[in-house]
């Protein structure tokens, strides 16, 4: 279904698809589904060139990934221009990652602009990329393969207006990347169904567990109690993937790691309050182990969604945090396991 | 303005101020404003805030800057361990999930 395209426009090139400038509800309601990870890998554009009002040989060229978001939030800050919009292959990834990984990349763009034949459509020799496309493409590289010059504009298609308005010029802070409460909010759909695959089988896992019992196993019990460990398990999971992200600026200690235990464990306190972590002490220092750890890991994780953080960065924080989650985790785990023998 | 900044002293860019002609390729790729100009020619002002994208070194056109660039992602090292490679996301066909 591609309700963007509306109609044709001739060209020296054989006819192209005309598009929409204007989001439909359709394109609201994917956005808002592959924000919550539904579909997310198919959420993808064909290839090739399109037009948006009435674009000539002189028009300007903006070039896109493939991601449909990406190509979205382009042709809705396009309006009322006549331009033309390449979208090259990105395997439906957006423009940040994919750049970052290559596909986004000196190669793909030249096929692109090769196979669509785009130096027999315009007679202009300037294409607009979006700036954070920079770490797969190398301008003069481009420039040398095709003729054609890459100017990178803004790193927010919204800003498209004000760059073209100061003569392809983007202020310095239409070029740096923030990563205010709005954005990491965004992110965290996305990080809570990492774990999709585990999120039935380790909770039944624990349930089944809860009946274990020093007179052997008592269903009854694993019903009655069950859900605490249910509970206790989610919520040290969303301190880390949800609290922890939100939170992030205001939580002491640059590790995400270190953040993860402090945020597992802030979440930890109510729940030893209301019961949930169980009655004798080593019980209760299981669950924190476990809390922490997991927070921990599932912190550290949102290293891969944050807009700041190095490789060389993140490499030295693992060597040691991922050895200590393993450690706190197991440690709790094996706690809380024989708590089920000795105490009731 | 408020920055988040990450881990320091840990970032690898370089850059040889003596290949630098000034044409300020840097600056423009830059999403964290890690160069200026000074005498012409592009410094480091604040590499802690550098996240290792490697877009300066891929847009310098004398080769001035040098930096291991790759996935600042915790999930991409684990699966690099896992497989024995460098760190990479699992992005490619068919796979279920990805930034």
């Amino acid at each position: 279904m591609t309700s963007y395209i509306h109609g044709e426009i001739e060209t020296p090139v054989g006819p192209l698809p005309r598009i929409a400038t204007k989001w439909t509800h359709l394109d609201r309601w994917g956005a808002l589904k592959t924000r919550w990870s539904v579909g997310r890998m198919k959420y993808r554009v064909r290839p090739g060139i399109y037009a948006v009002g009435n674009p000539d040989r002189d028009s300007r060229v903006f070039v896109t990934g493939n991601f449909k978001l990406s190509f979205d939030h382009l042709r809705r800050n396009l309006e009322g221009l006549n331009c033309w919009i390449l979208v090259i292959d990105t395997k439906g990834i957006n423009v940040w990652c994919a750049a970052g990984k290559g596909s986004f990349g000196t190669k793909e763009v030249v096929r692109r602009i090769r196979i669509h034949h785009l130096a027999q459509l315009v007679d202009q020799r300037k294409l607009i990329l979006p700036q954070l496309s920079a770490p797969g493409v190398s301008a003069h590289e481009v420039r040398k393969m095709t003729g054609f010059t890459v100017v990178y504009g803004p790193v927010l298609a919204r800003d498209i207006r004000a760059f073209l308005d100061a003569g392809l010029k983007a202020s310095d802070e239409m070029r740096q990347v923030n990563f205010p409460l709005f954005e990491r909010l965004k992110l965290i759909p996305v990080d809570i169904f990492y774990g999709k695959q585990y999120m039935l089988i380790v909770p039944l896992v624990f349930l089944a567990l809860s009946g274990l019992n020093p007179q052997g196993y008592s269903f009854d019990l694993a019903l009655n109690s069950g859900w605490k460990p249910v509970v206790n398990l989610f919520s040290g999971y969303l301190a880390g993937c949800a609290l922890t992200p939100a939170l992030l600026p205001w939580i002491p200690f640059r590790r995400f790691s270190i953040k993860g235990v402090v945020t597992g464990w802030f979440v930890a306190v109510p729940l030893l309050l209301a019961g949930t972590l169980g009655i004798s002490l080593m019980e209760k220092v299981s669950w924190f182990l476990m809390m922490g750890g997991l927070s921990s890991f599932m912190a550290m994780n949102f290293t891969g969604s944050t807009t700041f953080t190095s490789l060389s960065g993140v490499q030295k924080e693992m060597k040691t945090a991922l050895p200590a989650q393993i450690a706190m985790a197991s440690l709790g785990l094996a706690g809380w396991i024989i708590t089920r023998f000795i105490f009731i | 303005m408020n920055r988040f900044v990450y881990l320091t002293d840990v970032v690898t860019l370089e850059l040889d101020v003596t290949k630098c002609t000034g044409c300020r390729m840097c600056l423009v790729v830059c999403p964290h404003a890690v160069f200026g100009i000074e005498n012409k020619r592009a410094v480091i002002l604040n590499k802690d805030l550098c996240m290792e994208c490697g877009a300066c070194a891929k847009n310098c056109p004398e080769g001035a800057i040098n930096v291991k660039s790759g996935v600042g992602c915790a999930a991409g090292i684990i699966n690099g361990l896992l497989r024995g490679t460098e760190p990479t996301c699992d992005c490619g066909e068919g796979s279920s999930s990805c930034c």
